[in-house]
């Protein structure tokens, strides 16, 4: 271990202040930094640290996205060859949609990463963990079929506009993963709905046709698909929305590590629930409905990107509510925002991503109020103090 | 009926190096030194030269804003030395010490039956007044403020710290002849905080409005204790006082004489085992009288792990501190130490690694980092050490902006940089919170006072 570190050393060496590459040193330092936590030490104050970093963190949200992804992939060749009345074997799935899904993967993080690297050396700051998740995030809220320069063009979008035009990693409003999937949604729309995109070669195979549960529902179609086969996702989708079961197992890493916040998700299902139930009893207070207002509202909690919006995109901490209370408030909105517009706007099957979007531009007015309350508390101990004195 | 506050938020934090409950003498120290720097925001006055004799008790230098608020010296003997630094500031004066201490006399006084202005006068022009510092602001207390409260606390929470207990044992009629002393100086309560779990005598102490403390650190924290019983408001001036200093008060109202004397205890896992204990010694002495025996490549620290201050071993120990923490220097590479899971033998307050499985396992713990500073990503996990019903990532937020009207809305009274000690410890993102709080606390001394 000693000579690899020697080995990094030497390479570092031309990257050292006062030496000609000293402008490229954010790089080196965060491809080091992979290898090796470095050896800074405290200068004063808490002498000893945590052993907690942003790394790791992030890594552990890496790691709760492993389920969803696997599962993806094989969902993805699993759509696509049953639509061709085949039975494939799991490794065949697997490989189908890993053959579609890795080369995105590699895309967002390539394009991703230089833009962050670049960044990072324009502006001399170290470079920060927080793309590691977003870059998988993107493909995996994707449909299977976009073009890979599409992928790189929202990446480009979300890391621009969507994060470092606001200052960078811990800065930006909106959740970068959901802006680069919100700017290829309106953008192609083409690419990214309707009924011939959802499953893996859609558009060339004429037997195929694969629409999403929501997207039937809209149109006052039957669905076919029981909610056993919506829980496990063995269904038409997003590449890794489709599996509550893996998502649930991620949500359970996320919260169990505390690195996601219970608090959002459990209140979002909660909102989730409500707005489903509200418009479930619609029937009985005599309007009519629609499919998708009908539909059983657990159903509305399983189908979809809702799990995985909840689970994954709206416990971004950056760009959710930061305050206890807000994030109860946050995480309701959510759920309650996303099957509304999931089932009453006839031009949006899914929800789930505008109504995170929304609650994100939201979420420092939520904050304001919930921090204005600590404000009066103080105020008002201090006016009953002088009245007293007075 | 003691006033008892409990406190769930905060951690506490088992290390290795613990000390011995035994008291020694330490060997004489040659030399002491009185640090400017010790005392924030005093910009110090010499009032003697290089080579003048004095005896304990004699004023060295005072504060340039206020001639009330004087620096004694703790022991007779030569001013030695005035160390400079940059634009021909103060940073350390040193006194060659007499083999025996020759004591000014200030003569005895009784606080009980005495004016309340005398015992004042009393404290401030002998030196005494040094003891006291000032909340907001943690500064050296104005001797023209009359605090609405003082308060002392006497069980230190936080990790590898002195028992006030053990130290004071022999100084019980001291301290109580201090705390009739303070009684003086305030028109309401003086406040003692103590452990709750133990039977110490510090529960017999008359005159004080006794507060039981149970829970993690930061609960011993005077800030937690202020905190709970009567917050601090816009406008208003809080005393506080370490358990020691209010004996030395007490021995200087009965026998007349400024018995600098300070029991320092040594701990952390760099020292070793036999220098592990409690010394006596005198304010401001020499590290190595005491710190014999300890590692190389370690780090020394007066006062506590987390807000202590990093010192030579040839050089001083700090005016206030009672600790002095030896633990190993962390520069060193960690391979993979950023995956989840892994060293779990580094103590984390995060789920993300496995040492919540065992509360009670002692950590030894170094100086490293682990890890690098970075932009604030992670919330609520500052809230999880934060008893105080203040919000701390947006006070902390609102410091680094200078935004004064908010730092003032969000509690910036309320709170001095060691109640972020623990924010500092466990934050993801490496942040230097105790040094942001103090900056936060310096601007609002300049622009609000």
């Amino acid at each position: 271990m000693n000579w690899i570190r020697q080995k990094i050393d030497q390479i570092k060496e031309p990257f050292e202040p006062g030496n000609k590459l000293e402008k490229y040193r954010p790089a080196i330092n965060a491809l080091d930094t992979f290898l090796f936590v470095p050896d800074h030490t405290t200068k004063k104050g808490a002498h000893i640290r945590d052993a907690v970093d942003l790394k790791r963190t992030m890594i552990t949200v890496v790691l709760a996205l492993i389920p969803a992804l696997i599962f993806g992939m094989w969902n993805a060749g699993y759509q696509h060859y049953t639509q061709l009345g085949e039975n494939p074997a799991f490794l065949e799935a697997f490989l189908h949609g890993a053959y579609k899904i890795v080369p995105m993967i590699v895309v967002s993080y390539a394009v991703g990463l230089g833009l962050e690297f670049a960044f990072a050396i324009m502006r001399g700051h170290e470079v920060n963990e927080g793309y590691l998740v977003t870059g998988l995030l993107i493909p995996m809220i994707m449909p299977v079929d976009i073009p890979l320069w599409m992928v790189a063009l929202s990446v480009i979008f979300a890391v621009l506009i969507g994060k470092e035009a606001f200052g960078g990693t811990g800065m930006n409003i909106l959740n970068p993963a959901l802006t680069a999937r919100a700017f290829a949604f309106f953008a192609y729309p083409t690419y990214m709905s309707g009924n011939k995109i959802w499953v893996s070669e859609a558009s060339n195979v004429d037997s195929i046709s694969g629409e999403t549960i929501l997207g039937s529902l809209a149109a006052n179609k039957e669905v076919t698909y029981n909610a056993a086969e919506m829980f496990t996702g063995i269904i038409p989708g997003s590449i890794s929305e489709t599996s509550t079961l893996c998502i649930v197992a991620g949500a359970l890493i996320l919260i169990l590590t505390k690195v996601a916040d219970w608090r959002i998700i459990l209140s979002g299902v909660i909102g989730a629930a409500a707005m489903g139930l509200l418009l479930n009893a619609l029937p009985s207070m005599g309007v009519e409905g629609n499919g998708l207002t009908n539909f059983p509202w657990y159903n509305h909690l399983i189908v979809g990107g809702f799990a995985f919006g909840i689970v994954f995109m709206a416990t971004d901490p950056v760009s959710a509510a930061q305050t206890m209370k807000g994030k109860w408030i946050y995480g309701v909105l959510i759920g309650l925002t996303a099957i509304l517009i999931r089932t009453l706007n006839p031009a949006y099957p899914e929800g789930i991503m505008l109504s995170i979007l929304l609650l994100n531009v939201f979420a420092p007015t939520i904050d304001h109020y919930v921090i204005e309350g600590n404000i009066k508390k103080r105020k008002k101990r201090l006016d009953m103090k002088s009245v007293k004195t007075a | 009926m003691p006033i008892d506050v409990k406190i769930k938020k905060g951690l506490k934090l088992n290390l290795k190096g613990e000390a011995k409950n035994s008291i020694e003498q330490a060997q004489k120290s040659k030399t002491v030194a009185l640090r400017p720097s010790n005392f924030h925001s005093l910009v110090p006055k010499l009032v003697l030269k290089e080579g003048a004799k004095i005896k304990a008790g004699d004023e060295v230098f005072f504060s340039k804003y206020s001639d009330k608020t004087r620096v004694v010296s703790p022991v007779s003997g030569v001013l030695k030395e005035i160390k400079r630094g940059a634009k021909r500031k103060i940073l350390e004066v040193i006194i060659e010490a007499d083999d025996y201490i020759e004591y000014k006399d200030f003569g005895s006084m009784n606080p009980l039956e005495s004016e309340s202005s005398l015992v004042k006068e009393r404290i401030f022009s002998t030196g005494l007044g040094i003891f006291l510092n000032q909340r907001p602001y943690n500064i050296p207390a104005d001797a023209d403020d009359t605090p609405k409260a003082i308060y002392i606390s006497a069980y230190d929470t936080a990790p590898l710290s002195a028992s006030h207990e053990l130290v004071l044992k022999d100084k019980a009629e001291y301290f109580q002849n201090g705390i009739n002393a303070l009684t003086k100086l305030t028109g309401g309560k003086v406040y003692l905080g103590v452990d709750k779990q133990s039977a110490t005598f510090l529960k017999d102490v008359q005159n004080v409005e006794l507060i039981t403390i149970s829970g993690p650190h930061p609960a011993g924290n005077v800030g937690t204790l202020i905190h709970e019983t009567e917050p601090m408001n816009r406008g208003e001036r809080v005393w506080t006082i370490n358990p020691e200093d209010v004996a030395i008060i007490g021995e200087q109202f009965k026998t007349g004489k400024y018995n600098a004397e300070r029991t320092v205890v040594v701990t952390g896992s760099a020292a070793h085992e036999n220098n592990r204990k409690y010394f006596k010694t005198i304010i401001g002495s020499e590290v190595k009288s005491f710190l014999t025996d300890f590692e190389d490549n370690s780090r020394i620290i007066s006062g506590n792990v987390l807000t202590g201050e990093k010192i030579e071993s040839d050089g001083y120990i700090n005016f206030f501190s009672n600790t002095l923490t030896v633990i190993p220097e962390g520069n060193e590479y960690r391979m993979f130490g950023w995956v989840p899971f892994k060293d779990n033998d580094i103590h984390s307050a995060s789920k993300t690694s496995l040492s919540w499985l065992f509360p009670n396992k002692k950590y030894d713990v170094n100086t490293n980092l682990n890890g690098e500073e970075r932009a604030l990503v992670v919330t609520g996990e500052m809230e999880e050490m934060m008893p105080m019903d203040i919000l701390p990532m947006q006070l902390l937020k609102a410091c680094m902006a200078g935004d004064i009207e908010k730092m003032e809305n969000l509690g910036i009274y309320e709170v001095v940089p060691e109640d972020f000690a623990l924010v500092e410890y466990t934050n993801t993102s490496k942040i230097e919170a105790q040094e942001i709080i103090r900056n936060g606390l310096d601007l609002m001394i300049t622009e609000v006072g």
